[in-house]
């Protein structure tokens, strides 16, 4: 296959305080792949999505992105490939409107006047926001604060899509609706959930990460009906929700 | 309390104040502050002329006056502060309703009143009429260093979000029982405001990291696509961006 967009290494980390969170992972994304990123409450899920453009540099092991080592010098390219929408939209949503927002990242990136416009309009209407565009964020509903935060990072076009718990705090709606803007994207995603029935409907290949190290790696189908991998990683399914019921999905 | 959401400030409208460009607003009221400040506190009929002016103003902008008036409380200490002066200033006293008062104490109360009303209630004006994010840009035009309107827009944009969160904080010590109500009760809101303290530092921290995330190199490129000023506002931007990259 091709250079994969993200190429994890023997990634191992430890936080200043001595806690280590990371103890060698290993993960490769290609080019198109929707992948689910799962593993109890502590696992190093957020801990590795830090690593992927450069926030926290690595202990040891690499990260690279389409090739390109994540490295101090390369940071800005790799900020500009891996576009991360954080858990709390209220982190991610500063300026005082939702068109100002949006146009920071392409802005830090160079982009001025027509084209900055274009990109910013073409933004918002891949999540359905463009009416919005002149709110302030913080008068916005969350689930349409998550819906501009997912904007702000599509409008530096990225290589990658990197998404920590996505569907946290939606209700059923806002959560389907998020699922069919994230299903229409044509870009490489990688989704951090503990929505398990969320990433079987959106992802077709799961990576569960557990105490630091990556436990199963293969298609979402497979990893939700293994009950012994399930029970010793802390995942539960739903009440009523069985993928054997529902049957593998269509993958894409 | 409150209604939750917009600026408790701003007074929604479309009057000719509302509309007025931000940064012809703000230079008036800071001329206006600086003229009724050197005017000498003994032209009393000058004062008059002052108010009239901003009377006109505030009927012009269709707030209602009492929206000015309620949220004219901030001025309350100055006026206990004014009370107290002709109590306490030395000098030549008069007697007025049976109290001996000192002349020039009662002359500063009035002075001090007199400033400190007009400047309140025309900071108020300025703020109902205008959005926050108005001003900003309004004072970005009037060449105010772009790191403080950087700051400003960072404290409207988070004041809503941190004193959301304290509002929860106490709801949530109030249902456990707790409301403060003597003070035997203030460590534990000096305990919760600690913790608000270190929470906003933290989400300050995250902010940062969100903003790195988008390639944040140190420097807000102002105003980029605000509605309207497609054309002007990049070109005077970038000067002022590269600058100081140059330089450092
Ligand atoms: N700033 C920090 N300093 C020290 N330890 C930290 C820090 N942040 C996280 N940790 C620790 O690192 C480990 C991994 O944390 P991380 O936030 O990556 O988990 P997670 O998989 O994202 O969990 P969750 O599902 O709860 O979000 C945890 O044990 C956590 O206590
Ligand atoms: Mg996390």
């Amino acid at each position: 296959m091709s250079t994969p967009v993200l190429d994890v290494r023997g990634l191992a980390y430890a936080y200043p305080d001595g806690h280590q969170a990371l103890f060698g992972v290993d993960l490769h994304v290609h080019r198109g792949e929707r992948v689910a990123l799962l593993g109890p409450n502590g696992a190093g899920k957020t801990t590795l999505v830090l690593h992927l453009n450069g926030i926290l540099a690595a202990g040891a092991g690499s990260v690279s992105v389409s090739g390109l080592p994540v490295t101090k010098p390369n940071v800005q390219e790799v900020r500009r490939r891996v576009g991360i929408v954080f858990q709390d939209p209220d982190d991610q949503l500063f300026m005082p409107s939702v068109r100002d927002d949006v146009a920071f990242g392409p802005a830090n990136l160079g982009l001025r006047g027509e084209a900055l416009e274009r990109r910013v309009r073409e933004a918002l209407d891949k999540v359905g926001m463009v009416d919005f565009a002149d709110r302030p964020p913080h008068h916005l509903s969350f689930g349409q604060r998550r819906r501009v935060a997912v904007a702000t990072v599509l409008a530096m076009e990225p290589e990658i899509l990197v998404l920590d718990e996505p569907s946290s705090n939606l209700d059923p709606a806002s959560r389907r609706e998020l699922a069919e803007i994230l299903r229409g994207l044509d870009v490489t995603v990688l989704m951090v959930t503990h929505d398990l029935p969320y990433a079987f409907e959106l992802c077709p290949r799961s990576v569960v990460l557990s105490d630091g190290v990556v436990v199963a790696d293969g298609a979402t189908y497979d990893v939700l009906t293994d009950d012994a991998l399930m029970s010793a990683h802390r995942l539960e399914l739903p009440f009523g929700f069985d993928p054997r019921t529902i049957g593998s999905p269509s993958a894409g | 309390m409150g209604a939750g959401h917009g600026h408790k400030l701003h007074y929604h409208g479309h009057s000719v104040v509302h509309r007025a460009p931000a940064h012809l607003k703000v230079a008036s009221l800071l001329v206006f502050m600086l003229v009724v400040v050197a005017t000498s506190r003994t032209w009393f009929p000058v004062f008059g002329v002052y108010l009239a002016l901003l009377v006109a103003v505030i009927a012009a902008s269709k707030v209602p006056p009492l929206y000015i008036v309620k949220r004219m409380v901030v001025e309350v200490p100055f006026v206990v502060f004014a009370l107290l002066m002709p109590f306490v200033a030395t000098g030549p006293r008069v007697d007025v309703l049976g109290l001996s008062l000192a002349e020039d104490g009662l002359l500063a109360a009035w002075g001090l009143l007199a400033k400190g009303t007009l400047g309140v209630v025309a900071s108020l004006t300025l703020a109902a009429t205008t959005e926050p994010r108005d001003l900003l840009a309004g004072l970005e035009r009037l060449r105010v260093p772009h790191q403080l309107v950087q700051i400003l827009g960072f404290m409207i944009r988070y004041l809503d979000v941190v004193t959301e969160e304290m509002r929860r904080m106490r709801v949530a010590r109030e249902s456990r029982g707790f409301s403060a109500r003597s003070v035997r009760h203030w460590p534990v809101v000096a305990r919760s405001a600690g913790a608000l303290f270190i929470r906003s530092y933290e989400r300050g921290e995250r902010v940062h990291l969100a903003m790195l995330s988008r390639g944040y190199t140190g420097s807000l490129t102002p105003g980029a696509t605000t509605p309207g000023a497609t054309n002007a506002t990049p070109t005077t931007a970038a000067p002022s961006s590269t600058t100081p990259g140059n330089h450092a």
